[in-house]
């Protein structure tokens, strides 16, 4: 079953980067940056949506980032 | 921010909108933790599709970090869209998907269905909070309809938090089921598209023989497995590995193939047959960099599936602040896919039918990139308003097949060019 395997790639790729990532980071005092709305991994939500239902009807690929979306027929 | 009781605007209204939508009692006035993004999107391809989308997206915090998010997405569309079969050098006749009329398309030209029109309106909300410490737990749903399509779906999101948040593990499930029933009906695979005198009495029951139903349906499950990681002060990475399966309907019902003789010329048109489950497998990186001058937001995408298709998607952007407050932010894309397994841009009369068949150039071999540019602006006290634009070019490839006789005169891979034209403004 590929989803067996991809739950199991998932969980040992996930425990590698957690023992491996404890030494990066900042102190929450070194947050200034982080903060800033700009500096989310979505910083404009709005864009991605219109950005994702474009490619999605013009693409053979979709998600990635979030759940593959959907929900028109649009061609 | 202090609203004005005797001037109310736009941001009152919604919010009493909202309020009545969920059915609280709560006085707009003093209900002032609603902040709404709202978007208008025009994409247009030269001689083909345009579409227009308008957004409306409202996000409300409660106490204790709960958020909601409630969105509501209109769009229409309009124009021609490829129905499948090739240019030929002889004008071509073709029967509306919905078997009332038919089109003709000039020699040397790619056929296109002009019929293709649509309105959608979709439904979104989301609801997330901590659960308990170092836990954020998230549920939504998510309703959209159109004419002749209907989606629903419904997701749950798990987060942890670990190493002073700089660690965050987060999984989800989506679960999606879509009917499409379009006008005329599904047509069963590999027929031959009836054309003829429409009037004609016998014609309605020869095109009733080419249809198997009037809806069909597909499902659809997601998971997605992401590590979010900040590395120091300036910089976070994400690592996301999504799985799709969809299992279904997933033939468009508005597709022909052309079956061509040895000369390749089209003696039918028979509508294509795709399989009726597809498993998708997404990896997908993206890292922000603060720079002195300006924000790097890069990322990218590796999909594989078992029709065969592989892609890769680079997206980066460029976010430049002025010290007025306004900023540029260049965006570029690049996309690359290759065809579907049973992807073919003809069929040959000369060669047995294939299980499963699509002329769709969008699971064919195809490279797409973007570029643009958006350029926003504060207005007032937390008001921004902003401009994109953006050019998008498709260029579809062969897959290898060997264009025989008349069809190495005619153009079967045609470029696309669409421009992509967006106004945000978030209050």
């Amino acid at each position: 079953m590929p989803i067996i395997k991809g739950l199991r790639g998932a969980l040992i790729l996930s425990f590698v980067l957690l023992t491996g990532c404890s030494s990066l980071g900042v102190e929450p005092w070194e947050r200034d940056l982080l903060a800033k709305k700009e500096m989310a991994l979505t910083s404009a939500p709005i864009d991605t949506a219109l950005d994702d239902h474009i490619y999605f009807s013009k693409e053979a690929t979709s998600g990635g980032r979030s759940f593959g979306g959907g929900g028109c027929g649009c061609n | 921010m202090q609203l004005k009781k005797t001037k109310p605007n736009l941001k009152v209204l919604l919010t009493t909108a909202s309020c009545a939508l969920l059915g609280g009692t709560a006085q707009a006035q003093s209900d002032e933790g609603w902040q709404f993004d709202t978007a208008i999107m025009h994409y247009a391809e030269a001689d083909r599709v345009t579409a227009t989308e308008a957004i409306i997206a409202g996000q409300k915090s409660f106490a204790n970090d709960q958020v909601l998010n409630l969105k509501l997405t209109i769009d229409a569309l309009t124009g021609a869209s490829p129905n499948g079969a090739v240019a030929q050098q002889t004008p071509q006749t073709f029967t509306r998907p919905s078997g009332n009329g038919q089109y003709t398309v000039k020699p040397g030209d790619t056929p296109l269905d002009d019929t293709f029109k649509d309105t959608r309106v979709q439904l979104t909300g989301q609801w997330t909070q901590p659960l308990w410490q170092n836990y954020t737990v998230s549920a939504g749903g998510n309703f959209s309809k159109e004419y002749d399509y209907m989606s629903a779906s419904v997701n749950g999101n798990i987060a942890r938090d670990f190493n002073k948040k700089n660690t965050t593990l987060s999984m989800g499930i989506a679960y999606a089921y879509d009917i499409i029933e379009p006008e005329g009906g599904i047509p069963k695979p590999f027929t031959s598209m009836v054309i003829g005198d429409s009037d004609d009495p016998s014609f309605d029951d020869e095109f009733d023989n080419t249809r198997k139903g009037g809806d069909d349906s597909k499902s659809t499950v997601d998971l997605l497995f992401g590590i979010t990681q900040v590395i120091n002060r300036q910089m976070i990475v994400q690592f996301n590995y999504s799985y799709s399966s969809v299992s279904g309907y997933l033939t468009d019902p508005f597709k022909v193939l052309s079956l061509v003789n040895e000369n390749g010329e089209a003696q039918e048109y028979l509508y294509e047959h795709r399989p009726d489950e597809r498993t998708k497998h997404a990896f997908f990186g993206q890292s922000k960099y603060h720079f002195d001058n300006g924000i790097l937001d890069a990322s990218y995408r590796f999909m594989t599936d078992d029709w065969k298709i592989d892609s890769h998607t680079i997206d980066v952007r460029y976010l430049i602040p002025f010290e007025n407050g306004h900023f540029i932010e260049p965006h570029v894309r690049f996309y690359t896919q290759s065809a579907a397994e049973f992807y073919q841009p003809f069929l040959e009369q000369a060669n047995a039918l294939p299980e499963y068949a699509s002329a769709d150039y969008r699971i064919g071999e195809l490279d797409t990139y973007t570029v643009g540019v958006k350029y926003g602006m504060p207005m007032g006290s937390a008001n921004n308003l902003a401009f994109k634009l953006e050019y998008y070019h498709q260029t579809p490839k062969s897959n290898g097949t060997e264009e025989i006789g008349v069809l190495k005169g005619v153009e079967l891979y045609e470029e696309v060019d669409a421009i992509i034209a967006q106004v945000t403004y978030s209050f």
